[in-house]
């Protein structure tokens, strides 16, 4: 299918004619995922240059101006679009810089949990015996605890030993780290079990034949054939990153309200829903649902074509 | 059998020492029971008097076994904040959050397995489309916001005037799209007792009412996940030999896809059901939040905002305790369900 | 009239890709108590023809034209439930890999009962005594607990005896085996074919054996097809065609037998392997391969790679190429020139 017949094709004609790319072309719900997708990191990258203020700068908010409503409603003002919170921020500025907050803790979690998921599964998988199963067992014990519970846990520890002051300043990379290691088991079982099913084919014999180390296999030959199942669960783990982050936020486990994710934006919000501002809460809702929706629609995209095979259960 | 459940049995334990491990290690470093039982005022050589009375300057596994012990006879100490046995502020907490998972429970099983065998049947219907575009909606709402989402409409009310209010049509259709509210969507109501600590919701109209909204936000997470595992994992079973060689028997449909087909497909589902009860609990922690659900979640973070660490501590190893007991017990239906699996270990 | 008629059937699937043809006019009878082979190698639709005969192709195959007759009623445009009244009733199948073909979760006897009560309405001690003695004739040893187990627990020979079991189980007039050795074990192979001959022998029921061994279909079967890329190349009786085939694919596959080769010598194969269905050659599709694409005096033969061949007639059997009809036209030339020489 991406075998042009001239010599050898660069990489980007072997992307131009994959498969992959046809059914791109051809699938009208990944294209717009995808270019919502992008079009929110853009602007969660582009905050400070796009927003109508800054947030985070308590010289320019203006309490008077609290509690108004986006502009579609009765009341509202023209300088600020999608109405203001309870302490007079900007939603829409506050929007944006929540949704940076939001993908770098998705991502950096993701990368985190990507990391050592990787390592351990290609230990697992490859070393076998008592490694294996000491790192499946505590990968079951972990997973059968479910990973937000974990999350949950360790997030009200980390806060409990440093404090609401420290764990506040220090939430971001503390998030990463919570998030990261809740969530490796995903990871560690799917490269497992794809290193289980490549380990026992001949490259991998010859490769050893050949007197080739232990890592250099595993790094450059089998890693390379379990690139696709991670990459698929990649788009669920950065949606599921997300959606840790924002629940732990709402827990107020997360980050504060004075450098707000999506997530503490809808739990600062929840508290006026009672008396009708609703959109405090539910505007930084519904991109949260965007955000998330758009990733998973593209992940259910790279699930059909690519067909990995995945870990089950 | 008991092969079965002795290795089971086994693992659970050691599931529970690892948890209580865990637990212990928090304890040790983060509570000081001295500080909350004598307060600030006390001097030092008194404090360490205490301490050494209370056995706290004992080795780790002393420390340990003493721990163990106890809570092995469910004696994890008092509540900082109730000043009652952890275990009696658990059990008065229990039943709400139990009847919420049941609730859910209900919902997730009762509707997942006729929508997820319906749309992997029918993959063409647009039925079939229809639920598997909500799905992907489902899995991509946090559960708080569904829950959110749920008390702005049934509980606040929203009215949608985008058609003219002057004319019937219009009037009729800004009816039809907005709602009314008005559902309960704070705390329990007034359940009704059964015995000790227990009071129910399920006993009363009212009791279900307060349930309805929690309920559902908790579901709404897990359905759109088992709907599309039944779908895909009946679509495969559908591909397979024996589904083919049941058809060139001349067997009706009807009792391939309910018989052949969906054993088959339950038991991948009973296993990633297993591993769900997990995360359902710790969505009640959410729902529970949004609601003001007077369960085990709202206590815990109650908890944790009052430093509270024989609670906190407590609340682990309970929740340890029902995830390993559900899993067991999961194992064995997965067992009994599947006959390749012996009961006395893992599967031919 | 045959008992079972297949006249031009023609199977397509439609792929994302575009539409792939899997069968082309397919034309084949079998008589009541006959044993036909179906011969090719793996993707040439051997499974297929197996399949559509009885309208079980999965999606997105399906029947785009001809028809299978069997006792007279045409088969692939009945309802689903009267083609389920033959399925498994009059038409049995025996499948391939006996390990995927029981279902796991369902005890042995379930899965025999089940067919006798989509069929008869009979007690299940009746059912069971059919069973019983059905397990019997294939030589099962203590059938009455075998029913309560579970096929994981028993082997790939057992569970291919059981199959024929339930292939038997209503006395059909047919059974359609698609390869049904190909998954055991060397040893048991034969043990399994030899008994599914006895009993086809014993009941008079017609078989249709799809392999891709010609040596147990010149032991089984008394006429044969050999498919080549979704269509018939040749067919006749076994015998004429394994002792004199016609084709040039025939020929390889026949060269190509163990047997045929001298100890100590490497085995005679046809070189390069069989195109892909969605991407076939023009004119004859096995053109490629084919060593007799030119004349014996080197010239060039053009239809073998523009015009798809039509059948000829040689003896008893028929054969599609443009090297054999070239033939027999020179040789119906000589004759005609050797009666008008010779009054």
């Amino acid at each position: 299918m991406n075998a042009p017949s001239s010599a050898l094709p660069s990489r980007w004609e072997r992307f131009r004619d994959s498969y992959l790319l046809y059914s791109f072309k051809r699938d009208i719900v990944a294209q717009i995922s995808l270019m919502v997708f992008i079009a929110l990191v853009a602007v969660a990258v582009l905050a400070p240059w796009l927003s109508p203020m800054n947030p985070y700068d308590l010289a320019q908010i203006d309490i008077l101006s609290s509690e108004l409503p986006p502009f579609w409603v009765d009341g509202s003002d023209a300088e600020y679009l999608l109405g203001t919170d309870a302490q007079g921020r900007d939603m829409l500025s506050t929007i944006l810089y929540g949704a940076r907050v939001s993908l770098m803790i998705g991502f950096g979690a993701v990368a985190l949990q990507a990391l050592i998921g990787v390592c351990f599964g290609l230990l697992a998988g490859y070393l076998g015996g008592r490694i294996d199963a000491f790192l499946m067992r505590l990968a079951d014990i972990q997973l059968s605890f479910s990973t937000l519970m974990v999350a949950i846990i360790v997030g009200a520890l980390v806060k409990a030993i440093f404090g609401g002051e420290t764990f506040s300043a220090y939430a971001v990379p503390l998030l990463i780290l919570i998030i990261g290691l809740a969530e490796w088991p995903q990871y560690a079982r799917t490269v497992r079990a794809s290193v289980l099913a490549e380990k026992n084919k001949e490259y991998v014999d010859a490769a050893r034949v050949m007197g080739l180390r232990s890592k250099r296999i595993m790094f450059r030959h089998i890693l390379p054939n379990t690139l696709s199942p991670i990459f698929v669960i990649s788009t669920v783990q950065i949606a599921n990153a997300i959606i840790s982050e924002a629940a732990l936020s709402f827990l107020g486990l997360g980050m504060p309200e004075t450098h707000p994710s999506l997530g503490s934006l809808i739990k600062a919000g929840f508290d006026y829903i009672q008396s009708g501002s609703w959109w405090i809460t539910l505007i930084p809702g519904a991109v949260l649902i965007v955000l998330v929706l758009s990733i998973n629609l593209l992940g259910d995209w790279l699930r059909d074509v690519m067909n990995p095979r995945l870990y089950k259960g | 059998m008991i092969a079965f459940l002795v290795k089971r049995l086994f693992h659970a334990l050691l599931v529970m020492f690892v948890i209580s491990i865990i637990a212990f290690a928090i304890q040790d470093n983060l509570g000081d029971p001295i500080q909350q039982m004598v307060g600030q005022s006390v001097p030092e050589s008194e404090r360490a008097e205490l301490r050494e009375e209370l056995g706290l300057n004992d080795p780790f596994l002393v420390q340990y076994a003493r721990f163990a012990i106890n809570a092995a006879q469910f004696d994890f100490g008092y509540s900082y904040v109730f000043n009652q046995p952890t275990t009696e502020v658990i059990a008065r907490h229990l039943p709400a959050t139990l009847e919420l998972v049941a609730a859910a429970t209900f919902l997730i099983i009762t509707l997942s397995v006729p929508i997820g065998v319906y749309s992997a049947i029918k993959p063409r219907a647009w039925l079939s489309r229809f639920f598997m575009g909500i799905s992907i909606v489902g899995i991509s709402i946090p559960v708080f916001l569904t829950a959110i989402m749920l008390i702005q409409l049934f509980a606040i009310g929203v009215s949608w005037t985008p058609f003219p209010v002057d004319t019937a049509w219009g009037s009729w259709l800004n009816d039809l799209i907005s709602t009314e509210g008005g559902m309960p969507a704070y705390g329990r109501g007034n359940p009704v007792p059964v015995f000790g600590t227990w009071e129910t919701n399920f006993a009363s109209l009212e009791g279900l009412t307060y349930l309805v909204l929690p309920a559902v936000s908790l579901a709404s997470i897990m359905l759109p996940l088992f709907i599309r595992l039944i779908r895909a994992e009946m679509l495969e079973v559908m591909q397979s030999d024996y589904v083919k060689f049941a058809r060139a028997k001349g067997i009706s449909m009807r009792r391939i896809y309910f018989l052949h087909a969906l054993k088959n497909t339950m038991l991948p589902v009973i296993t990633v059901g297993g591993v769900q009860i997990g995360t359902l609990v710790a969505y009640t922690i959410l729902t529970e939040t949004v609601f003001q659900w007077p369960g085990m979640g709202l206590m815990f973070l109650d908890a944790i905002e009052r430093s509270d660490i024989p609670l906190i501590v407590t609340y682990l190893m309970i929740v340890g305790l029902i995830f390993v007991i559900t899993n067991t017990i999961v194992d064995l239906i997965y067992g009994l369900v599947n006959p390749t699996v012996k009961l006395t270990g893992k599967p031919a | 009239m045959a008992l079972l008629e297949v006249n031009h059937l023609d199977v397509r699937f439609a792929l994302r890709l575009g539409e792939v043809h899997a069968l082309r006019d397919v034309n084949f009878t079998l008589e009541r108590g006959e044993r036909l082979g179906i011969v090719g190698e793996s993707g040439a639709g051997k499974s297929v023809a197996a399949f559509s005969l009885l309208n079980l192709i999965a999606k997105p195959g399906f029947i785009a034209g001809g028809e299978v007759r069997f006792d007279g009623k045409q088969l692939n445009s009945m309802s689903e439930r009267a083609l389920r009244k033959v399925r498994g009733n009059r038409i049995s199948m025996i499948f391939q890999d006996p390990m995927m073909t029981l279902n796991p979760v369902l005890s042995i006897g379930e899965q025999m009962l089940e067919c006798l009560k989509a069929h008869r309405r009979i007690s299940s001690k009746e059912a069971r005594a059919i069973a019983l003695d059905k397990l019997r004739q294939v030589q099962i040893p203590s059938p009455e607990t075998r029913l309560d187990q579970y096929p994981h627990e028993l082997s790939g020979g057992m569970r291919q005896r059981i199959i024929i079991a339930i292939a038997l189980l209503l006395d059909p007039d047919i059974i359609i085996a698609d390869e049904p050795t190909t998954a055991l074990d060397v040893t048991i192979q034969a043990e399994i074919m030899a008994l599914l001959l006895e009993l086809c022998e014993k009941y008079n029921v017609g078989l249709i054996l799809i392999t891709h061994d010609l040596g147990v279909v010149s032991q089984v079967t008394q006429r044969m097809l050999v498919m080549y890329a979704g269509r018939v190349i040749e067919q006749g009786p076994t015998r004429e065609i394994i002792n004199d085939p016609q084709h040039p694919y025939t020929q390889g596959l026949i060269n190509a037998l163990p047997q045929m080769a001298t100890p100590g010598e490497k085995l005679n194969q046809i070189r390069g392997s069989m195109p892909s269905l969605s991407n076939l050659p023009s004119g004859c599709a096995f053109h490629p391969r084919c060593d007799f694409i030119k004349r014996a005096d080197g010239t060039q033969r053009p239809a073998c790679t523009q015009q798809v061949p039509e059948f000829v007639t040689s003896g008893n059997c028929k054969v599609a190429c443009h090297m054999v009809a070239e033939l027999l036209d020179k040789e119906a030339n000589d004759e005609a020139r050797l009666k008008e020489t010779n009054p």
